[in-house]
């Protein structure tokens, strides 16, 4: 567990914070180290750079109790010279602690069994005490003589480490019942210990999530057959070097780097952050903008999935006497998107409109293509145009697009938005004068 | 006291043995293709990204805030998802309340309260008309929205998806018909919206399955899935069969999200580490950690280009890496819990984060 090996390290005789007994008002106070120390450390050890950084860290891992204040409830860190002490690692969350009331029980008493100021109750302790009493009733004689027990062996240690361990049993228990409401921090779980949705190390219940073990290895031949069948098409597979997919990474990109918002500005405008949605009504406005057009020349998937850029690619087409194709590559895009009742209806309306013999709209498809469809529709699905549509994809894509992208439509499109650009910009040069204020 | 029980009948001996045999050759058989997969996909890792990515220009300082926080849910916010309008979103919480907002305005348009708690999924449909919605009740629901307010949302609820454990994601696809889930029962499924059937089963993971996400290409027909079982598997809707598998984090996979361009998916996991896999290379080729990162990651996502991966973590932070270089450009602090779900905006103007402190918020 990540966040154990660091708080073994910081420990350390060698390496870690310089933990030692203070020399205080008539007394001596064992086995602290400050804040500070501790802040000190983790951006040492962590190579954090941000101290800001450390803090929450170092909150992090005193919320789960495993350095404490020593006078304090409150389990945080603080970067200045309060001391704190590490817990003991038998008290560690780790060990899956989930004491009962009846140990706390025996904890609050035994503390009000003991002469010394600084084992007096807190008032929620006081409370908690007396609550458990009145639950405990008959049974409170059973409590009482485990405390008394527990003082009798206490007494025989050592005064310097029953300071210390008086404080470890007490910071345990500011874990698990902790003051209402004062802690800052909420523990957060880190890996293993507790299942995904749900148990904090708080009393809450979480019914019937299931524990997220995997599953035993099945050991069932058939599996291993299916894994085995698996890795072998695996290893046919085509790769493609890193070199080669590294620079695809980059150039997609950044290409789209000017689009991204977080990267590049949007004009006029982030609604987010300006409370103006101006930059919404543009998008949603029948007169695309400069960049979006250009967008439409970096893929005809591109074009496509902007409701304009289709249009204009649409009348492309018609303009060429070649609609068809598109017109048939989105009815089978449609099609995949009905309910499945309708599927087979649609199917076979697609067939009458493009394929058929004498179609209104006929497609031109290769003969191989061709037999594959006509032979899915004798079972008619929402994926037997597969083959048809890919391949009147790829047609538009090397034939139809290319074109389009050099045809007047588009480059005037592209062309005008810059000179719209620019009149719109005089004309606020002229506004801006008529708007001066005299004096 | 025997080590191992001895059958009576000495042919039924014989024939346990066999099969022992049988299955400890298979399992060695299995082992070796592994090892033989992950030298095949090794030979071809000539570079690293990050080495080959040094040309490109560094980003500048990010000022990223919260600007807007959305108070409302009793508990745990575990899920949201955005509307295609770019300013609503679904959100849904561990009391069982499911809430749309217009996230601009931070009005509550909508709220049902579901019969069940821990609602840990929830999608927006792509009309923006439907959200679909489940959790601990092993189901998916769909809501159509009314635009009358009055109107008792939950009346109108139609079930989608069973299955036999907890639902813990769902996503429409292109359209308000079809509906992909995933679940605590180790599989995925698609299903038709109108009548309830189930399309297509997707049976693979070894354990509960967490997380999904759809391809985004118009044309493509595959989704990726992570599970606790620390894989991360692509699959064919139109087959049911899984064509691409990833195994290397070290814990579970809580959260997987496409690239823009599709080629490739980052993954989030309770090991602390995003990852970044690439389809055409196979393999891993990348890792977002530091040493200072120990919490897990909850929830992932891109920034339009695919430049930045957003990352919330269960240590209440947001941490933001730079996809090409590999390192962090910034860490985020705002919420007062774990951060459960995370998610960019359809147009990349925010991203939004639901969290065990109860809120969402947005940030840009």
């Amino acid at each position: 567990m990540k966040i154990e090996d660091i708080v073994t390290r910081i420990q350390d005789e060698t390496e870690g914070v310089p933990i030692r007994t203070v020399k205080s008002f008539m007394t001596k106070i064992p086995s602290v180290v400050t804040g500070t120390d501790i802040v000190q450390w983790l951006i040492k050890d962590l190579s954090i750079e941000d101290p800001a950084e450390a803090m929450h860290m170092g909150s992090l891992i005193a919320a789960q109790g495993y350095f404490f204040p020593i006078s304090d409830h409150v389990l945080s860190l603080k970067d200045d010279g309060t001391f704190y002490r590490f817990q003991a690692p038998y008290f560690w969350p780790s060990n899956c602690w989930e004491p009962e009331n009846t140990d706390y029980a025996i904890y609050l008493c035994k503390r009000t069994m003991q002469n010394k100021t600084r084992l007096e109750l807190a008032d929620y302790e006081a409370e908690n005490l007396a609550r458990l009493q009145r639950a405990f009733s008959r049974k409170w004689e059973f409590i009482y003589m485990q405390a008394e027990a527990q003082v009798k062996i206490d007494r025989k240690r050592d005064k310097s480490e029953r300071k210390i361990l008086d404080s470890q049993e007490r910071a345990f228990w500011d874990v698990h019942r902790p003051v209402v409401s004062r802690c800052l921090y909420t523990l957060p779980t880190s890996s293993d210990s507790f299942n995904h949705y749900g148990c904090s190390i708080t009393y809450e219940t979480i019914s019937c999530c299931s524990v997220r073990k995997p599953a035993e290895t099945n050991s069932d031949s058939s599996c291993f057959l299916f894994q085995i069948l698996f890795l072998n098409t695996q290893l046919d597979r085509h790769r493609m070097k890193m070199s080669k997919v590294a620079e695809s990474l980059i150039t997609y990109t950044e290409q789209y780097m000017e689009y991204d918002p977080f990267v590049t500005a949007p004009e006029p405008s982030n609604p987010w952050t300006s409370d103006d949605p101006s930059f919404w009504d543009l998008e949603a406005s029948k007169e695309p903008s400069q960049q979006r057009v250009k967008k439409w020349g970096f893929s005809l998937e591109e074009a496509l999935k902007d409701p304009a850029g289709q249009e204009l690619f649409l009348k492309f087409l018609e303009s060429e006497f070649s609609s068809e194709n598109l017109r048939f590559w989105l009815a089978v895009q449609d099609l995949k998107r009905m309910p499945q009742q309708e599927v087979g209806q649609r199917a076979q309306d697609i067939w009458a409109e493009f394929l058929a013999e004498g179609a209104p709209s006929s497609i031109n498809l290769d003969s191989h293509s061709y037999e594959r469809t006509s032979q899915n529709l004798k079972d008619p699905g929402r994926y037997s145009y597969e083959d048809a549509q890919d391949h009147i994809y790829k047609l538009m894509k090397s034939d139809s697009y290319t074109r389009f992208l050099r045809s007047n439509v588009y480059q005037d499109l592209l062309m005008a938005r810059k000179k719209v650009c620019v009149s719109m910009f005089v004309i606020n040069q002229r506004l801006s004068f008529v708007y001066i204020p005299i004096f | 006291m025997l080590a191992s029980a001895s059958p009576l009948i000495p042919e039924m001996a014989t024939q346990e043995v066999q099969l022992n045999e049988t299955l400890a050759h298979l399992k060695t058989e299995s082992e070796t293709l592994k090892s033989k997969l992950e030298e095949e996909r090794a030979k071809l890792h000539d570079v690293e990204l990050h080495q080959v990515a040094e040309k490109v220009e560094g980003l500048g300082q990010f000022v990223m805030k919260t600007r807007r926080t959305l108070k409302g849910h009793g508990n745990k916010v575990l899920c949201m998802d955005w509307c295609k309008d770019k300013r609503r979103i679904v959100s849904s919480s561990q009391d069982g309340k499911v809430i749309v907002w217009d996230a601009f305005t931070t009005n509550k348009e909508h709220a049902v309260t579901m019969p069940c708690t821990w609602v840990m999924a929830c999608a927006y449909a792509p009309s923006g008309c439907a959200v679909a919605c489940g959790g601990l009740d092993n189901k998916c629901s769909v809501y159509p929205l009314s635009l009358d307010k009055n109107e008792n949302l939950a009346a109108k609820k139609k079930s989608v998806a069973m299955h036999t454990n907890y639902l813990s994601a769902c996503s429409f696809t292109n359209s308000d018909m079809q509906i992909l889930t995933s679940s605590g029962d180790g599989t995925c499924a698609l299903w038709d919206v109108e009548s309830g059937q189930l399309l297509q089963s997707f049976h693979g993971h070894a354990a509960d399955v967490l997380c999904l996400d759809l391809a985004p290409s118009e044309t493509g027909n595959t989704f990726v899935s992570g599970g606790c079982d620390k894989k991360a598997n692509v699959w064919d809707m139109r087959s049911g069969q899984c064509i691409q598998s990833f195994e290397t984090h070290e814990s579970d996979i809580n959260s997987v999200r496409y690239y823009p361009s599709g080629d490739a998916f980052a993954s989030g996991s309770d090991d602390a580490t995003c990852r970044l896999y690439d389809l055409r290379a196979d393999r891993e080729v990348a890792i977002y950690s530091k040493e200072s990162i120990i919490f897990g990651v909850s929830s992932v996502d891109f920034s339009l280009s695919g430049r930045l991966l957003f990352g919330g973590y269960n240590d209440y932070t947001i941490n933001v890496w730079d996809v090409l270089k590999g390192t962090r450009v910034s860490i985020l602090f705002g919420h007062e819990n774990r951060v459960s779900t995370l998610r960019v905006s359809p147009d990349g103007t925010a991203f939004c984060t639901g969290s065990w402190d109860h809120t969402l918020r947005i940030w840009a």
